[in-house]
């Protein structure tokens, strides 16, 4: 393995454990009646969110999913008012409008989550037409999942960005589940970054629960991208630890395949390297855990602070639509 | 700004699709985030002619044929557009837009809105609808209702050169998204347009002809045919005022309403099928803002509920002719 710095190997892990933590924290706040409509959680899939954002530039630009609230994390969202959005409160991102399928965020070039599985990839790629209109040389990696591969518009877009020699890292997260149907059910090549051969798109399989394996093969097709050689596909592959959504319990999933992944959980992954790698000792891992559970609990404390969004203020601003 | 054509010292008449192309050139000269995508837009010129010559102009980097895949270089407009850029995506015909709904309705429409207000679609979509060429029902509908139902949505829909080109200026530099829809007849009209720069403002409808008698209300093909009819009925007496309302969205409302206190009657022509028509919504805006100055009950005239047939004789039937006006104008009177 390569040499990784106690700081960097430290910062993986700080990301990792605070999507676990924020994704089981609203799990709790939804069951309690705080978090309505739908809240996709991304456990399991950790290390790809904070793998790919490690490797990227501040510039650079995210296109995310209905499974969202690793990408916005994993990019520097902040927490406050991302659980401020998903409880629907004026400070949050959206001011309480979008909710947790539409967290968008300019400041970090997460050109936002999306309800409608597969809608994020074609915007990515428009992201990347622009840059290379203007010449520059930020990228953007959009994700999206084994259900949208099954959507038109992975196909067409992978196309045009592959004409055009896109700056585009498409980021399949190949967590086996499209809902609740399984891909080797949905797809007869379950292997789905050979798709990418037949667009002349460069592809790659990466281990989606290692976050360092994720990171490195980011890095790569980054400097591809960079270079003006682009779009590169990566498929990462994973597995959802959780149903579709917290209502959804996910009866379909067989327990021996969840076993084995959360036998190779990441962020117990995550962890093991900075201990062996990083020289941190378990009481170090557990203190920054504590700090991290201590910031999103103040995270939720003004949350649920905030006000709701002004009715008054709504009618007034959609009067003259 | 907007120089009218009365105020306007030089003009020239061109064509509405030639309209179109200056539009397009002069905001691609104006602004380098401007680039434009669609098929056979950059070596074919466009189906109807509209961006010949802007290849050679600005290169392959802003005038960029797409592969048939309408739904991903629609959405690639509008990723490009909420990261700063300004792309005009053309759709061959409106008919086609079948199949970019998603990009248009749950993303282009929706994204300012779900941000909290925070982000932006500065995209124009310039599509063409109409029936009349006998080019059968999956090329000829007018399908303006279904973005006019879509808050989040401009819709614009000129009838002349001069109108094409302002309001294509306009929609441009609007921080959108615009859905511009022209209409396959009115390509090769010619009309007046000033020879120095103008633009024209969004939302503002145009009286086209004053009258005392009737009001009709019109957009797009539905304008010179209603002007058509306006003259015929003057021989006989009848004086029509024609208001070409240029946008749906946003709606002139006082300028329909100013009219309406006028003339005390209206009908409103509508080419597309009269069932949850823009026409109909239209008219209970009327009755319910002036109801007290209407003479008459309000009067639809719009296309029948059908899909557009290809025989000629049949396309005719389908949707409202100069003659039909003209009827309905004298029915009102009779």
């Amino acid at each position: 393995m390569k040499a990784y710095s106690r700081d960097f190997l430290e910062q993986l892990y700080r990301t990792l454990y605070t999507i676990r933590s924020f994704e089981t924290e609203c799990i709790k706040l939804y069951r309690q009646g705080l978090i309505v409509g739908y809240f996709h959680p991304y456990l399991g899939e950790e290390a790809i969110a904070v793998g790919t954002c490690a490797a990227l530039r501040k510039d650079d630009y995210i296109v995310s999913t209905h499974r969202g609230h690793g990408h916005c994390i994993a990019r520097g969202g902040q927490l406050k008012k991302m659980v401020a959005e998903v409880l629907g409160r004026e400070t949050g991102y959206c001011r309480g409008r979008g909710g947790s399928m539409h967290i968008a965020d300019s400041q970090t070039g997460n050109i936002g989550a999306n309800g409608i599985v597969g809608g994020g990839i074609p915007i990515g790629t428009g992201a990347a037409m622009g840059i290379k209109i203007r010449g520059g040389d930020q990228v953007v990696v959009i994700y999206f999942s084994d259900g949208a591969c099954n959507n038109g518009v992975f196909a067409e877009s992978l196309n045009l960005a592959a004409i055009h020699d896109l700056p585009v890292v498409f980021l399949l997260e190949n967590n086996q589940y499209a809902v609740s149907s399984p891909v080797e059910q949905m797809c007869r090549v379950p292997d789905l970054y050979k798709r990418a051969e037949g667009y002349g798109v460069e592809a790659h399989l990466v281990d989606g629960n290692d976050v360092l394996a994720v990171y490195e093969k980011t890095c790569e097709a980054v400097d591809t991208c960079r270079a003006g050689k682009g779009p590169v596909l990566l498929e990462a592959k994973t597995y959802r630890q959780s149903g579709h959504h917290v209502n959804d319990p996910g009866a379909y999933m067989p327990k021996e395949r969840l076993e084995y992944y959360l036998a190779r959980d990441p962020v117990k992954i995550g962890r093991s390297l900075l201990i062996e790698h990083g020289r941190c000792t378990d009481a170090e891992v557990d203190a920054i855990e504590q700090a991290i559970r201590q910031e999103l609990e103040e995270a939720i404390d003004f949350a649920k602070q905030s006000p709701q969004p002004s009715v008054e203020v709504f009618l007034e601003e959609t009067q003259s639509n | 700004m907007e120089i009218t054509l009365q105020q306007s010292t030089d003009t020239r008449t061109i064509l509405y699709r030639e309209a179109l192309n200056e539009a397009l050139r002069e905001e691609l000269a104006r602004d380098e985030r401007v680039f434009i995508v669609g098929e056979g837009i950059a070596q074919r010129g466009g189906s109807y002619k509209v961006t010949v010559g802007l290849l050679d102009e600005f290169g392959p980097k802003r005038i960029i044929d797409t592969p048939i895949s309408e739904a991903s270089f629609t959405g690639m407009g509008v990723g490009a557009a909420i990261t700063g850029m300004r792309p005009v995506v053309e759709i061959l015909f409106i008919d086609f837009t079948t199949l970019i709904m998603d990009q248009i309705v749950n993303q282009a429409a929706k994204y300012r809105f779900m941000s909290g207000g925070k982000g932006r679609v500065p995209m124009v979509l310039r599509t063409q609808g109409g029936s009349g060429n006998g080019l059968a029902a999956q090329h000829s509908q007018s399908l303006e209702a279904w973005y006019y139902h879509i808050p989040g949505l401009k819709v614009v829909m000129p009838s002349t050169p001069y109108d094409a080109k302002g309001l294509l200026k306009s929609a441009i530099r609007d921080d959108g998204p615009v859905i511009f829809i022209e209409h396959k007849l009115l390509y090769m009209n010619k009309g007046p347009v000033p020879t120095e720069e103008y633009t024209i403002e969004l939302g503002r409808a145009d009286v086209k002809r004053t009258g005392t008698d009737v009001t009709l209300i019109a957009w797009s093909g539905m304008v010179p045919r209603s002007l058509a009819a306006a003259e015929e009925l003057a021989g006989e007496g009848i004086d029509v005022e024609v208001i070409d309302l240029r946008s749906l969205v946003p709606l002139d409302k006082e300028a329909i309403l100013e009219s309406v206190r006028k003339t005390e009657h209206v009908i409103i022509v509508q080419e597309a099928i009269r069932r949850g028509g823009v026409a109909s919504d239209i008219c209970s805006i009327i009755q319910e803002e002036a109801f007290d100055y209407l003479d008459a009950p309000i009067k639809i005239l719009a296309g029948r509920n059908t899909p557009i047939p290809f025989n000629l004789n049949l396309e005719k039937a389908a949707v409202p002719q100069e003659e039909d006006i003209v009827a309905a104008v004298k029915e009102m009177f009779n």
